[in-house]
């Protein structure tokens, strides 16, 4: 029982702490006392980023990568996970986050894409990555990629919860279709959703995705959380409508407590009273920038 | 016999499907009512910090306090190996634990999650290795003199028992290998 050999960035471990994160919130934080207010609540995890996304939505202009001194002061304040983003394909920035020592990376269209056919190849990783997809073929490109968490896009920074519903819901019935299919029309499947064929039958056999999928893109109240938890969402990302919202610490701590008691409309009914206005939404038909639509 | 999985925040779901595959009827426990009609309780990996909060608007630190000091087997993974500990280094000021084991932990001890690992383990009493995965884990930097420790990594344990409680740093549910879990229904059935 003397020193023994470890293993760092396997896929276990990548997707291990995905696992750890469900059931949970994870919440974006601009600064470290924003984070501490996150961590207060109950967040499973933080996402550190310059701008939230309706922010980054009203400003326009390319968004990047966090400066590492953000990242570094809220990685200091909290004891939970801190994740941070980088541009779709933009595998330098993904480079300094590793050296960063955060927890997550997320390879996010909320922020201006770095290359347009290209995913960031996640293998070549020690920090595991999370992923967004609208539909099946989407997430299982990823994850050939190497991504380790999937999250449903949904719109960012609107604060409507519709997009996230549509992505969930195409996601989950392609995989419900496709345990129905059989053999013959997994290779149709493969070749409709652009996705590799392994990936298809493994659906195929076990009904689920290899990785654990979360929900973003448009979650405001505890409710939202809750719909997209019965869904089939294992855990939440709520990005502006926390701290876009009238009172951020409470709405916060009520998002935390739907995520458990997500099938408990009587604790919903509780948790929901008394929060204020959430953020103002936006109709998704009068954007003019669609960040979903961004990755290939 | 029934066994509860704490089903607050993590990967409860892992442990309800490794009881399962040892044919045993695993269910989750988000309230009072439900904790009142299990005999044995797993506490799974998650942050601890969030299911703390959790257990006190929940109403179930009490239940669960009182349940653990009136004997039921528990076994703790990774966060519930934090919730089970004497005392907690490196959490939060306002997180408290069960004491349920005299040991003291450190959270995130062994580093953040590039430095999460997976290392065969000798286990006392298994014949061959078992596979642990360790996950931003809590390190040992105390056990008491009651506690026996039945496997290490450098030194530190990161598998103990004392009395009907036993505790991970590692994540036994996510390798696909049901004999420390095994070990934990032998143990409550026992008891």
């Amino acid at each position: 029982m003397s020193d023994v050999t470890r293993s760092t960035g396997t896929q276990l471990v990548k997707r291990g702490l995905a696992e750890m994160l469900k059931g949970g919130v994870i919440m974006d934080v601009v600064d470290p006392v924003q984070a501490k207010i996150a961590e207060d609540a109950g967040a499973v995890a933080v996402m550190a980023l310059e701008r939230v996304p309706s922010d980054i939505r009203r400003d326009g202009g390319v968004a990047r990568m966090s400066d590492p001194e953000m990242i570094e002061g809220i990685k200091e304040v909290v004891t939970i996970p801190v994740m941070a983003k980088a541009r779709i394909g933009h595998f330098a920035e993904a480079q300094i986050l590793q050296a960063l020592g955060v927890d997550y990376v997320d390879e996010s269209e909320v922020l201006t894409p770095a290359d347009e056919a290209h995913h960031i190849d996640k293998w070549a990783f020690d920090v595991p990555f999370v992923c967004g997809a609208t539909n099946l073929g989407e997430a299982l490109r990823r994850i050939s990629e190497g991504a380790c968490l999937i999250r449903s896009k949904g719109e960012a920074g609107t604060g409507n919860i519709v997009e996230a519903v549509r992505h969930l819901r195409s996601i989950l019935g392609d995989m419900r279709r496709i345990t129905q299919a059989d053999q013959a029309e997994l290779f149709d499947w493969a070749k409709r959703l652009q996705a590799p064929l392994p990936l298809i039958q493994e659906i195929a056999e076990t009904g689920v995705l290899p990785v654990p999928m979360f929900c973003a893109g448009g979650i405001a109240t505890p409710a939202d959380a809750a719909l997209v938890m019965q869904l089939g969402a294992q855990s939440v990302f709520v990005g502006s409508g926390i701290f876009k919202s009238d009172d951020p610490a409470p709405r916060a701590r009520a998002i935390v407590e739907a995520a458990t008691n997500f099938e408990d409309p009587t604790m919903l009914a509780k948790v929901s009273r008394g929060l204020g206005s959430a953020m103002p939404g936006l109709e998704i038909g009068q954007l003019e920038t669609r960040l979903a639509d961004r990755g290939w | 016999m029934k066994v509860g999985v704490l089903a607050l925040q993590g990967a409860f779901a892992r442990h309800v499907q490794m009881l399962g595959d040892l044919g045993v009827s695993g269910t989750e426990v988000r309230t009072a009512d439900e904790l009142s009609d299990v005999d044995a309780l797993v506490l799974p990996g998650g942050e601890s910090t969030t299911m703390s909060m959790l257990l006190d608007s929940s109403g179930l630190r009490d239940e669960v306090a009182d349940r653990i000091s009136g004997g039921m087997p528990v076994l703790g993974t990774c966060a519930g190996m934090i919730l089970l500990a004497a005392h907690v280094a490196d959490g939060r000021p306002d997180q408290r634990s069960f004491a349920a084991i005299d040991i003291d932990v450190r959270r995130n001890g062994y580093g953040r999650q590039v430095d999460s690992f997976e290392s065969d383990l000798d286990v006392t009493d298994l014949d061959e290795p078992f596979h642990g995965v360790f996950i931003r884990a809590p390190v040992v930097d105390r056990v008491g003199d009651g506690v026996e420790v039945l496997a290490t990594v450098d030194g530190r344990p990161v598998l103990c028992s004392q009395g009907s409680v036993v505790v991970a740093s590692f994540h036994p549910e996510m390798a696909g290998d049901g004999r420390i879990h095994g070990r934990f229904l032998d143990m409550a059935f026992d008891a």
